[in-house]
């Protein structure tokens, strides 16, 4: 039933850390700043916050840190607007307002038993960073998993160390490409629907995890329907204008679903008929 | 009927009802109802009965709205004008906080602790409050304003006798009666000279409150008239909609030509979404103080209308005419059912009347019929 706590309150969260990832990309990790609790952030993969910047505003990010570590809230932002740029300004010790998390979750569990396939475009690869994490930490539970992620150009792309890391691993394929490269770049240049077609596909037994911007997505979806997957078993994260996060403010509405409350992960199953609506 | 029983219906003099408005001041409440204002029947606190638009009627159709003198001197005899009581259990602006950026402790507001009692409710607007119940009260998160302010308002309802010609509730089942959602109900009796209201209860509130006012039992025959007006007020609504049917053409046509023409039509004013009493759309404002020390956050209403609305970086995702006015229509009377289990049209007829170009969705809704074999041949 309703909570009877005022939803719309920002709480206030300390940053304790500041990585910068790329030049307009920026990961803060985050402590509660109100004693009560034990500090420990839960969610589930996939979900959002919302975040204030004193008096500027308030924007929904995804929560990119490792759901095995509740101690620290970590947020992975690209500046692009009046929000973001703000946010890019603030200092370690600074303080940001949090309301969340809100939203469902990517089918870490349902995926248990079959091949994953992980699809990140851009800045898409922060909201599936939860769930690559939790995944590692239950490897044997899953088959073959891939991670396929794409950047505008080799100083765009996110995590580099981790990515590493991921790819050193002998039990996950990891494929990365640009859009662009110039200099020393030597891996793949194309959109990341290509990198499919180089990943083996067991259609009855995978999930696709896909994040990043629309038209990307559209692509990725047709391509693995290609290889055979049925739309149930791909899930996509959807976005919107926000204001509250909440089902309240109606600006997330995309057909019948509040991307707040319904989404932002669906199976694409769900959102297929509105996929294709032009201006929906 | 049995003679233990208590009678359904009570006879209330008019000069009685400053006794039910005199006590629920009494009670604290803050009484709301209908009065004249600036050419249109508007909702505002009232103490007397004397302030009701005693003799008015409101002319309604498509882009006009006009008040007229009756030959009666009913106080209730409109039907609905551009103000609905959303405006105050969900103010169009609200500030949600004021933030130290030293402490950055966010302090709601005060909660408002007023007691509304609303005056001269329609049946169809009674729906539109169980709508909104259903957006901001009983879904996964409250609002917690609206919540309260609704859970302790008290609600006089009004039969509607008085249809304006832009009424469609009785094709939403949405009136003209109203039959659940009031404390109180009445419907305006003018018979020769005498000016009565047949009064009953619905709640213990409202029961309460008549208990102290000692009015003798309706007699049959007024009993019978209230039933007659009310079929006649359903019988003079000329405009309908078929909600199943509207539902399902719009969920079908998505892309049938006929919005580039609503769209052109259109001049994305937002009215009808500020006139419904259902719409719900709201937006925040961040204002920050001349030192820099405190900041305010404030919702007010938004509208799907207004380009803004669909905004992320990069671009407005509605950014056609159509396209808008497909998110307000296609939502009104379609994917509302699929989020709220109910239609968001009560069929008040207020877009109609302050669409400045008069676009009638009774009427529009019929262009996106299948196009049958032999017309389309
Ligand atoms: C569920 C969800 C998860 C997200 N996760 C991340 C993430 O992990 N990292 C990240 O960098 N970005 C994420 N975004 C996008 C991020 O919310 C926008 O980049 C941000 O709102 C832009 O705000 P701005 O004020 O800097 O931009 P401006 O262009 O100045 O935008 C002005 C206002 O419009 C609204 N708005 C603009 N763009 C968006 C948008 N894309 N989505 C929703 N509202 C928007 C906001 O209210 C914003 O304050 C996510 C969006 C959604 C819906
Ligand atoms: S859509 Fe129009 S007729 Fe229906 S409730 Fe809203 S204002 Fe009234
Ligand atoms: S989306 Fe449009 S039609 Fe729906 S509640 Fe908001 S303003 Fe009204
Ligand atoms: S963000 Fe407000 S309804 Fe979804």
């Amino acid at each position: 039933m309703a909570a009877l706590t005022d939803p719309m309150l920002p709480r206030p969260f300390r940053i304790e850390k500041v990585t910068h990832e790329t030049a307009d990309t920026f990961t803060f990790e985050l402590s509660q700043q109100q004693a009560d609790g034990d500090g420990r952030f839960d969610f589930a993969c996939g979900q959002f916050n919302m975040l204030y910047t004193f008096g500027t505003g308030e924007i929904p990010v995804s929560i990119s840190g490792d759901p095995a570590k509740p101690q620290r809230l970590v947020h992975t932002i690209r500046a692009v607007g009046s929000v973001t740029r703000a946010m890019k300004k603030l200092k370690k010790g600074d303080t940001l307002g949090v309301r969340g998390p809100f939203g469902s979750a990517w089918p870490v569990q349902q995926a248990e038993g079959n091949d994953v396939i992980i699809i990140a475009g851009g800045i898409g690869l922060a909201p599936l960073r939860p769930a690559i994490c939790s995944i590692l930490q239950n490897r044997e539970k899953y088959g073959h998993v891939a991670l396929l992620y794409g950047a505008r150009t080799p100083q765009d792309i996110l995590f580099e160390k981790e990515l590493r890391e991921w790819r050193g691993r002998f039990d996950m394929q990891v494929m990365i490409t640009v859009d662009h490269a110039v200099g020393t770049w030597k891996g793949n240049i194309g959109v990341v629907p290509d990198l499919i077609k180089r990943v083996k596909i067991d259609p009855d037994n995978t999930i696709a995890m896909v994040c990043g911007p629309e038209i990307m997505m559209r692509f990725c979806v047709i391509e693995l329907h290609n290889r055979g997957m049925e739309h149930d078993t791909i899930f996509v994260s959807m976005e919107r204008n926000m204001k509250c996060g909440i089902g309240l403010c109606g600006h997330c509405q995309y057909g019948p679903e509040f991307i707040c409350k319904d989404g932002p992960v669906f199976p694409f199953s769900k959102i297929r008929t509105l996929f294709d609506i032009y201006e929906l | 009927m049995n003679k233990k029983s208590k009678p359904s219906a009570y006879t209330l003099p008019a000069s009685q009802l400053q006794k039910i408005i005199d006590l629920l001041h009494e009670q604290g409440y803050t009484v709301i109802g209908p009065q004249r204002q600036d050419n249109a029947i508007i909702y505002d606190e009232i103490t007397s009965t004397d302030a009701l638009p005693a003799g008015w009627t409101d002319v309604q159709e498509g882009g006009t709205y006009q008040l007229q003198r009756r030959d009666d001197d009913a106080w209730f005899g409109y039907a609905v004008g551009p103000h609905s009581w959303k405006q105050f259990l969900f103010p169009a602006k609200k500030k949600l906080f004021t933030i130290e950026r030293e402490t950055f402790r966010a302090q709601a507001e005060p909660a408002d602790k007023t007691r509304y009692a609303f005056l001269g409710v329609r049946s169809c607007e009674l729906h539109a409050i169980a709508i909104q119940d259903k957006v901001f009260r009983d879904g996964p998160y409250a609002d917690p304003a609206y919540s309260r302010l609704r859970n302790n308002a008290f609600f006089i309802a009004v039969n509607c006798t008085e249809p304006a010609a832009t009424c469609f509730c009785s094709s939403m089942n949405t009136g003209p009666g109203a039959e659940s959602g009031y404390d109180l109900l009445l419907t305006e009796l003018i018979d020769s000279g005498q000016h009565e209201f047949l009064i009953s209860s619905a709640s213990a509130k409202g029961r309460a409150l008549l208990g102290k006012m000692e009015l003798p039992e309706a007699t049959p025959a007024a009993r019978e008239r209230g039933q007659e007006l009310l079929a006649r007020a359903a019988d003079k609504m000329h405009r309908r909609m078929d909600a199943e049917k509207a539902r399902k053409l719009l969920l079908a046509n998505p892309e049938h030509p006929h919005w580039q023409e609503l769209g052109a039509r259109c001049l994305s004013c937002a009215n009808c979404t500020m006139v419904c009493p259902t719409c719900f759309c709201s937006t925040v404002e961040d204002v920050t103080s001349l030192t820099g020390d405190t900041a305010e956050r404030w919702r007010r209403w938004d509208s799907c209308f207004t380009m803004g609305h669909s905004y992320i970086h990069g671009g407005h995702i509605r950014s056609s005419g159509a396209a808008r006015y497909r998110q307000w229509l296609t939502h009104k009377l379609a994917t509302w059912v699929d989020q709220f289990g109910v239609s968001g049209c009560v069929g008040c007829g207020r877009c109609i009347t302050w669409c400045p170009v008069a676009i009638d969705v009774t009427e529009e809704i019929t262009k996106f019929e299948p196009v049958t074999q032999e017309t389309a041949a």
